[in-house]
């Protein structure tokens, strides 16, 4: 699989490693009061589609960015790579 | 018919045209006390020991495709009870158990050939947890031995001792553990099961669940509707997708594994070798190919194929253990998807829904616990607790802090 880096272009994906679903980025408030279910949650349950999935990335062997990458998992096709802090900030994420 | 020697004779006398299917080809009941969906190895055996063991009368098995179609006709076919975890382990010496009598059970050659599965050791610290893997290995009578380097040479002297990097310290030798033919035991189970009744249903996918009130009423299928009393989904790398109809998200995501045989060669390998640093596991099939495979591509897919720089990674592992295997040639490859769980370890519990139980999670390693799997899960669809030896195996054990991380490399599936 070929990773198109949005900052390097297109990489080999052996260059990187695989962390799991995008959702990653969001994690929940450790202060809330159901925090507990929520880290069960956010930390264990998937919700492992079939087709278009969206996933974290990370550039170990080159410039150590983390990507957020949509690819298809029927079929390996990746549909878009972007930056996971332009998508983390996207969600009002701050720095 | 029974399968014997004097049948085989008897078909030899008139040009084998008396055999018949081994099993039916029924159409669909509009409804079923138990219906177990996937017709995998675990699904066939959850059907065979609930007729079997429970009496069952009223059992269809659903398969979307061709029974054996699955992982379960895709892996590299050992068989093992060599675990270290007390959630795990009494669990697959029962499996090592039912393997042995199998072909007598089922009255079906499955070729189990406890051929032997030699772990090598390369570090003094692997060498000290194999002592202690051992021991717990002899706690439930799975048998175990330790060998130094000499010990492993006089077994297998082709292999490379002197790597600089993982040079040969020893191993842990489990006899009792081995292969068996992965098709001939699909075969086996539905041929037995289809003798005690069961419906096997196949080319029948299940699409959707009907559920009223936290009840569960039946299943929708390409063949229509299907009601039943109690629902058991064993779909091995399908478990994300045919869950999410339940309205459930799992502890799981589904990766692929591969694996690889070569062109046929005389005997040179008589039992089952793994290398756990180079991450490389090899046998030799009963005809001649040598049957192998390394670690899990490691993200997410649905796709039965892998990708290149696990081949690359795989032949490396084989070439620093085995340097002569790099003269036989490739024949095939493929892959198979796998739930991987979150802790590398199995599900066989109840849903939140009355009536829905779940079988799954099964990672890279659920074909040898195929009997106790189909054994332990008819037994708690059938009496709603589960066997002893499975009570490890639940659905909030992530919720309850009970992982069973036999592995010890954490909360994430590409690790395990
Ligand atoms: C390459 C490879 C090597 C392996 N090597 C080993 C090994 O050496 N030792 C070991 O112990 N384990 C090994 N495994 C793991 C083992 O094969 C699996 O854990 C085990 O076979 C899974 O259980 P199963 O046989 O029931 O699955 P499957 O045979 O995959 O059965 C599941 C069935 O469910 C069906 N299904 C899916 N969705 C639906 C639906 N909606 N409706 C109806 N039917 C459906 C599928 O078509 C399939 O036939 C390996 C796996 C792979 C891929």
């Amino acid at each position: 699989m070929i990773i198109n880096h949005p900052l390097l272009g297109p990489r080999d994906a052996s260059e990187f490693t695989y962390l799991g679903d995008a959702s990653l980025i969001n994690r929940p408030d450790w202060q809330s009061d159901t925090a507990a279910a929520e880290f069960h949650d956010y930390l264990y349950l998937r919700d492992n589609p079939a087709g278009t999935h969206r996933e974290l990335w990370f550039h170990e062997q080159g410039d150590r960015s983390w990507l957020v990458v949509t690819r298809d998992t029927l079929t390996h096709e990746i549909l878009a790579t972007e930056l996971a802090r332009d998508v983390a900030r996207k969600t009002g994420r701050g720095k | 018919m029974r399968y014997s020697a004097l049948a085989i004779m008897r078909q030899v006398l008139n040009g084998h045209r008396g055999w018949k299917p081994a099993w039916r080809d029924p159409e669909p009941q509009s409804s079923y006390d138990f219906i177990v969906i996937g017709g995998g190895g675990h699904g066939l055996a959850t059907a065979y020991y609930l007729a079997k063991e429970h009496n069952a009368a009223r059992v269809a098995v659903l398969e979307k495709g061709w029974i054996g179609g699955g992982n379960v006709g895709r892996n590299t076919t050992i068989i093992r009870a060599n675990y270290l975890l007390d959630g795990n382990q009494p669990f697959y010496e029962l499996s090592l158990k039912l393997w042995e009598n199998l072909e007598q059970d089922l009255n079906y050659n499955a070729m189990v050939s406890q051929r032997g599965i030699l772990n090598l050791c390369h570090t003094d610290a692997q060498r000290d947890a194999y002592r202690r893997r051992g021991n717990a290995m002899m706690f439930t009578g799975s048998g175990a031995e330790l060998l130094d380097a000499e010990g492993v040479r006089a077994m297998y002297p082709f292999l490379n001792f002197d790597d600089a990097r993982f040079p040969i310290k020893g191993g842990l030798l489990h006899r009792r553990g081995g292969t068996a033919r992965h098709d001939g035991v699909a075969w086996g189970y539905a041929r037995a099961a289809d003798q005690r009744g069961v419906d096997i249903i196949q080319n029948c996918e299940v699409t959707g669940f009907r559920i009223e009130n936290g009840k569960l009423l039946g299943v929708e299928t390409t063949r229509g509707y299907i009601g039943a009393k109690k629902v058991g989904v064993a779909v091995a790398g399908s478990s994300g997708r045919v869950m999410a109809k339940a309205g459930m998200r799992l502890p799981i995501e589904s990766h692929v594994l591969q694996a690889f045989v070569t062109e046929g060669l005389k005997p040179v390998l008589d039992g089952v070798i793994t290398y756990g640093a180079g991450h490389f596991y090899v046998s030799q099939s009963d005809k001649g190919g040598l049957v192998f495979g390394g670690d899990i591509d490691g993200y997410n897919t649905y796709a039965q194929r892998g990708n290149l720089p696990v081949v690359e990674d795989v032949a490396e592992g084989g070439m620093s253990l085995m340097p002569m295997i790099g003269r036989a040639r490739l024949l095939r490859m493929w892959g198979g998807v796998m739930d991987m769980s979150m802790d590398g370890s199995p599900f066989i519990d109840h849903t939140g829904i009355d009536g829905l139980y779940f079988n799954g999670g099964w990672c890279y390693g659920g074909f040898k616990a195929t009997p106790a799997s189909g054994f332990c899960f008819a037994h708690l669809m059938a009496t709603d607790r589960p066997h002893d030896v499975a009570t490890a195996y639940r659905l909030d054990r992530f919720r309850t802090g009970r992982m069973i991380d036999e592995k010890g490399v954490g909360a994430q599936p590409n690790l395990h």
